[in-house]
């Protein structure tokens, strides 16, 4: 089938896809777009986190023909509108050291810029709470914290 | 592999009759793990998320009327408060990611004895509203859920909505599991307590074939409730009437061993669970 959306801004249009496939596997095999990473497959780990129709969701549950005419935003696009083109959370998250093998960090960019969005001073539980979806299994999870709480009080004192 | 996506709810009611084998997805959070699995791989999916119509909510006969695409972030942040025991089960549910995708209709849909939205349902007394082309029906929830992963749904209908009361008083939920996110319960307990007719409903997840009314500990409650007039005096429950409503909970389970826990223990913890739902939703209740 052909899909046509919105990915990070752009109209983008594929031929080809199987009308079984995730929107996941579009965006990374029909879209040239692998930030979105293929673990689970099953909703649990949150590294294929991406905005649909500016909502968190895990790519790989949605179906690619429901995102068909939606607005996508990969992490391939979250830091987009900023000069050198790297957000605010990406770059606290090399800096408090977040970033170990770096599988779940997509996941983790686009939910952590989910969270501050909202709320740029989250608490601690908050920032639990808005990551329970997205699995890490090198960094233990405190340098996470410390990169959202950096990004946090940066963004704040931005606005 | 074909999908079909109706714009509306009667071309969607429309493709269901010409397409009887068509495989509802809503969130996906169920669907999509058996097709990224290839688990199952159906000829036909009719996709419902371009309907506004199931999108929609609100009051009806005294009741709230819920369309089956209300997501459970939404249902959290827009109906909570007419329906916290509801709520807490939702919020229970994954991750950010599977709440804003998934729906109430999934849940029944799937008729999972997991189904972590079903017990508050049961406990409520809901409906389920079915719709073909030729027409709609209601169905109580207890009689809609017929067996893991069974239900009555005909193979022309689609779940179009839930009815349910906003609470009367007090709601609870509670819910093992190893974590807090990302959990299939090992078993559950709603609680909802209704001073208007004088009586608390409590309803098993996840420890039986189906989500269990517990209608023996619900009538000794009610009994111990009117013969201290405690709706009136709001004093504290007795110590061995929650021992006993305890045991009455844990007695009504039918669980199995299974990979997520034994049987033994399941019997255990809804005894635990039934004590200290009831306990808190009655120091609510005493407090109000």
């Amino acid at each position: 089938m052909r899909l046509t959306l919105t990915v990070n801004g752009e109209a983008r249009e594929v031929d080809g896809v199987w009308e079984g496939a995730s929107l996941l596997y579009a965006l990374r095999e029909h879209l040239d777009l692998p930030g979105s990473k293929n673990a689970c497959e099953q909703g649990e780990c949150g590294s294929c986190s991406v905005y649909l129709d500016g909502q968190l969701v895990c790519a790989c549950l949605v179906l690619a023909a429901q995102a068909e005419g939606r607005d996508v935003v990969t992490v391939e696009g979250i830091g987009g509108g900023d000069a050198d083109g790297v957000h605010e959370v990406q770059r606290a998250f090399v800096e408090a050291g977040g970033v170990q093998c770096g599988f779940c960090t997509p996941g983790l960019i686009v939910a952590s810029h989910d969270l501050l969005r909202r709320n740029p001073r989250p608490s601690d539980p908050e920032i639990r709470e808005a990551l329970a979806g997205n699995l890490c299994r090198c960094t233990g999870y405190e340098k996470i914290l410390d990169a959202v709480r950096l990004a946090g009080e940066r963004m704040a004192s931005q606005t | 592999m074909q999908v079909l996506q109706p714009d509306s709810w009667q071309e969607a009611l429309e493709l269901k009759a010409e397409h009887p084998d068509a495989v509802p997805i809503a969130g996906g959070t169920d669907l999509m793990v058996e097709l990224n699995f290839d688990r199952s791989r159906p000829a036909t999916i009719l996709d419902l998320t371009r309907i506004a119509e199931l999108t929609d909510w609100g009051p009806e006969n005294g009741h709230l009327r819920i369309g089956a695409g209300v997501t459970y972030a939404r249902l959290i942040a827009e109906v909570g408060d007419r329906l916290p025991g509801l709520a807490i089960a939702s919020r229970t549910v994954g991750s950010p990611q599977i709440r804003n995708r998934g729906t109430v209709g999934g849940n029944l849909g799937t008729s999972s004895p997991a189904g972590d939205a079903l017990p508050p349902l049961f406990a409520s007394d809901a409906e389920v509203e079915l719709a073909s082309r030729t027409g709609t029906r209601r169905i109580p929830v207890g009689e809609f859920v017929t067996g893991p992963k069974r239900n009555c749904l005909a193979e022309d209908e689609l779940i179009a909505a839930f009815h349910i009361a906003p609470a009367g008083g007090p709601q609870q939920f509670a819910k093992i599991g190893t974590r807090n996110a990302m959990v299939i319960a090992v078993c559950s307990l709603a609680l909802s307590v209704w001073p208007e007719r004088r009586g608390v409903a409590a309803c098993i997840g996840s420890a039986g074939p189906t989500p269990i009314r517990c209608s023996e500990a619900e009538q000794f409650i009610a009994g111990v409730l009117d013969e201290h007039d405690l709706w009136g005096t709001r004093t504290p429950l007795p110590e061995a009437a929650l021992t006993s409503f305890g045991q009455l909970i844990e007695r009504s389970a039918r669980p199995i061993d299974d990979v997520r826990g034994s049987a033994r223990y399941r019997h255990h913890a809804l005894g635990v669970l039934a004590r200290r739902t009831l306990t808190w939703a009655w120091e609510a209740y005493r407090c109000a």
